[in-house]
Formats: structure tokens, sequence, C-alpha cells
């Protein structure tokens, strides 16, 4: 056998191994049985059964806000430490400063969410802020790790990117901060949008941090799924994994016939 | 200046307050003493919690366990990643670019999903006993699920991207010609991957193989919902000691061992990410 035949197999085989599970659990979603992964001819009842499951239906409702402000506030810090990282030098503390923002990066997930969990304990019983746990610290430590993502993309973008327009708008009278709204911020919308996109998964995927850190009232879809994992599979699981992956894979169909079309032009 | 400051000055407070302060916090509460009271300790200049963890060999297992099963899933994820790397490269622009959105989509479609997936297609009741008895290879449901093998291939499944990245952008630079030229003089394919895409591919290799090993090593939920009961991996031991036996300072020093031991690889990643 050649080796170009034999690296395509094997590449078939490795989109084989990450594909059939999810294709699967898609396919079995529209089964009737009772059991999952079992045929019992077509039926839209698991859906049907999610849609009426308002634990789900709030742990999700809940997880979409957290991951929409979280996102936004990644944005904020991660887009300052970038531009800081790639913009001013060698400024005082800068090893520390990188040393701190990418910290969550490399950190396993237990250790940073016993480590903010704990900060929240001593932060509640010292000052009486945060009273008791939930979205709000679910989402605080969200748009930490999140900040570590964006700080990185924004800070590729920067080093990248000529500095020298910006510093043209500046010779023709500009003010540093019209130079960097008409200039600069157009140069790293896209790395700004990734680091969003990036960070609002992050939080919607995450299951150890958001159990460290929520509390009673603060219960996120992946630590509704554990819960259910944990108990057993039911069809419910299917019926949601059917919804994110056609939801996220006609998002994604959608993004790349916009590019095309905005590319032809 | 003042620019510089505004635009600093927030990033600092906050990095102060959620990165730096909960790991000052950590090593407190890994030197207090367990207490009964709310919350779950004294504070002390104590070491019995890192005593704890020296004296019982439970502990020692946990972290030996988890480095092993590490290792284990980032040579599983390279050894799927290097074919699918070699032919993702080697495709045209516009097929290598579905390629990777293929390689990607299911990092987007939630971990925990594709858990559950696998957890379908183990257990007893599920898809591939189905098959096995459907077709008469055996009577009774084999004992897939829980295992150490059910473990490892979900963790090899959900880490399988991040070796095959590096992976790719390393092979995309390696000039073609070297491969040609090894074909010339006479070298068969495996011949020309063991001198010529091995030795230039082994930097990216080792990055790939570091960034599954690092979050690996620290893993809870895949041994928690896919492991046998007896896989006691470091994560799984300190979310027992904080959740059920409400020890934090164990636990605590638990995740301080575990940072330490990361140390090493995380500054070996690090320094092959430098590199030009």
């Amino acid at each position: 056998m050649t080796r170009g035949r034999f690296v395509t197999l094997a590449m078939a085989a490795g989109f084989a191994f990450l594909w059939l599970p999810i294709l699967l659990l898609v396919g079995y979603a529209f089964s009737a049985d009772r059991i999952p992964f079992q045929w019992g001819g077509f039926s839209l009842r698991w859906f049907a059964a999610l849609a009426a499951d308002d634990r789900v239906i709030e742990a999700a409702s809940l997880s979409l806000r957290i991951a929409t402000g979280a996102a936004s506030l990644a944005v904020l810090l991660g887009g300052a430490a970038g531009w800081g990282l790639a913009r001013y030098g060698r400024f005082r503390g800068r090893a520390l400063f990188g040393a701190l923002i990418g910290a969550p990066l490399v950190l396993p997930e237990v250790v940073t969410g016993l480590s903010l969990l704990l900060l929240f304990v001593a932060l509640e019983s010292v000052t009486g802020w945060p009273a008791g746990r939930g979205a709000l610290t679910v989402l605080l430590a969200h748009a930490t790790l999140g900040a570590a993502f964006v700080a990185v993309v924004v800070q590729a973008r920067l080093t990248e990117t000529d500095r020298s327009l910006e510093e043209a708008a500046m010779d023709l009278g500009a003010t540093p901060f019209i130079a960097f709204r008409t200039i600069t911020l157009p140069l790293i919308a896209p790395a700004l949008a990734a680091g969003w996109l990036l960070a609002f998964t992050l939080s919607l995927d995450d299951v150890v941090i958001a159990s460290f850190v929520s509390g009673p009232a603060g219960t996120t879809l992946p630590m509704a799924l554990f819960a259910m994992l944990r108990l057993g599979l039911t069809p419910e699981v299917n019926a949601l994994g059917a919804v994110v992956v056609i939801g996220v894979g006609s998002v994604l169909i959608l993004a790349a016939l916009l590019l095309r079309r905005s590319d032809s032009r | 200046m003042k620019g510089r400051l505004a635009v600093l000055l927030p990033v600092w407070a906050w990095l102060l307050v959620f990165v730096a302060a909960p790991a000052a916090i950590l090593l407190a509460i890994a030197l207090a003493e367990a207490d009964s009271g709310v919350p779950p300790f004294r504070l002390a200049w104590s070491l019995t919690g890192f005593a704890t963890l020296a004296e019982d060999r439970y502990y020692l297992d946990a972290v030996l366990t988890a480095l092993r099963i590490a290792a284990m899933t980032a040579t599983g994820c390279l050894l799927i990643a290097y074919p699918m790397a070699m032919g993702i490269a080697r495709a045209a622009p516009g097929r290598r670019m579905l390629l990777l959105a293929l390689l990607m989509l299911p990092f987007w479609t939630g971990f925990l999903l594709r858990v559950g997936a696998w957890i379908g297609l183990l257990r007893d009741q599920g898809w591939i006993n189905g098959m096995l008895m459907a077709l008469g290879i055996t009577e009774a449901p084999l004992p897939l699920l829980y295992s150490e093998g059910a473990m490892l291939v979900g963790m090899v499944h959900s880490y399988l991207p991040f070796a095959v990245l590096p992976l790719f952008a390393a092979l995309l630079r390696l000039d073609p010609t070297l491969g040609e030229a090894a074909a010339d003089l006479g070298a068969g394919p495996a011949t020309a991957f063991v001198t010529v895409t091995l030795p230039v591919t082994a930097p990216a290799a080792a990055a790939g193989f570091l960034l599954v090993f690092i979050p690996a090593a620290g893993e809870f939920v895949i041994p928690e919902l896919m492991g046998p009961p007896e896989a006691q991996l470091v994560g799984r031991v300190l979310w027992q000691e904080f959740f059920q036996n409400h020890d934090w300072p164990v636990a605590a020093a638990l995740a301080l061992a575990l940072l330490l031991l990361l140390l090493v690889p995380i500054r070996l990643f690090q320094r092959l990410e430098a590199r030009p």
C-alpha cells in the first residue's frame, strides 16, 4: 500500500472515531424507544420531553446569560491585557502581569475552581460580598478564565498588525483615542470577536469550575447535564445533543456562507 | 503614561483579586487545620494537610495514577493525531478548511454531550453491546463502561484536537521537497516518515503531548462518569476530599501538590511555544 493511501485511510478512521459517537447521539434523538441508543421508530417525543423539562430550560437560560456576561467582561479585560502586553513594551511588573493573566490557561480546572471558591468564601467573611454563591460568582470565575484566552488572541493579532497606520493617524492630528477607535479597533475587531466566542463557549462547556463556585440557586446547564449523566443516560440527553449539534452546525454553515459572499464581492 | 495606567490598572486589580489572591488563600488553607465549624477550618501554621498527603499511600497512588492515565491519553492522542494532521496538511486548500472545521466542530458541541454519547455506546444496554448481541458475537453484555479502557477512550476523544493542531501547523511549514528527496533516494514511505517527518515535527509532537497531558492530569469529569470506581485520580480525590469529606486543608494541599508536579510540563510547554 502506498503512503498516501495509508495516511488517507488512517485519517478517515480518526474522523470516524471523532464523529461516530456524535452522529449516533443525534440520530437516536429521533427514536421513540425509552432506552437511549435503541431504535424504536421515528418520534419527536424526546424533544417534547426536553422542552417540558423546566430544570433543563432554566439551567440553559441561566448558562446563556452567564456565558454572555462572562464573555463580554472577558473581552474588556483580556483586550486591555493583550493591548498592554503587545504595546507597552517592558512596563513595570510585566512578567508578573503575563504570568497572572495566563495562569488560567495552564491551571487544572479543579485547582482554579477550588482556589476561586476559597476566595469567595474568604471575601464574604471579611467584606460581606459576594453574599452567597451562584450565578454572579460563576460569571466572575468564567470572566477570569475567558480573559486569559482573549488576551492571547488579541496580543497575537496586535503584534502582527502594522503600527504605522496608527502613528500616521496621530501625525495627522488624531488624538490617541480617535486613532484607536478609527484605526486599531477595526483591525483587532476579528480577534475580539473570536475571543468573545471562545470565552462564551468555554463558559457554556464548564462544569468543574462552576460546580465549585456556584451555590444552590445557580445550576448551570453543564451542571444539570452532569447530574443527569451521573444518574444514568436518558433519551433527553440525545435530544439536547441534537439541538446543540444542529444549532451550532447551522450557525457555522451560515457564517461560512456569509463569509464566502462577502469575500466574492 | 496616564492612558497606560487607565488601561492596565483595572486589569491589575482584577488579576490581583481573582488570580493572585486565590493562590495565596489556597496556600493559607493548605496550612490551616481541619475543624468542624463553618467554614470547616481554623487558620494556623500547620503542616497537617501536607503530612496527611505524605503519610497516606492513597494520595501518592492518586497522583501516580493520574500521571499514568494522562501520559497514556496523550500518547493515544498523538498516535491518532499524526495521520490526521498529515492528511489535513496535504489536502487541497479548500478541502483543508472543511477538514479543519470537521476537527474543531466537536469542540464546539460541548464536551459533556460527547461523554454522554460514549456512555450511550459503551454501557450494558448500549449501542455496541446491542450490536454484538444482535450479531451473536456475545450472549451477555460485555462490561465495557466503567473501565480504565472506557475512561481512556473518553479522554482521547475529548483532547484529540489539541494534539492534531500543533502537528498540523508544523507539517504545513514542512518543506514537501524533503519527503520527495527522501523518496528519490530510495526511502520507502515508512523510512521517509521515520527519518524526515518525525524528527522535523518532534517539537510540535512534544507540544501536542503536553497540551493534552497538562489538563488530563487534573481531569475529574471523565474518570467520574466513565472510569471504574477504583480509578482514584488526583482530580477525583481532590473533589471528594472537598465535597464529601469537607477536609478543605487536605484538598488545598492536594491542589498545591498537583500544581507543583505540573510546573515542569508547563514550563516545558512554554519553552516549546517560545521557540522561533
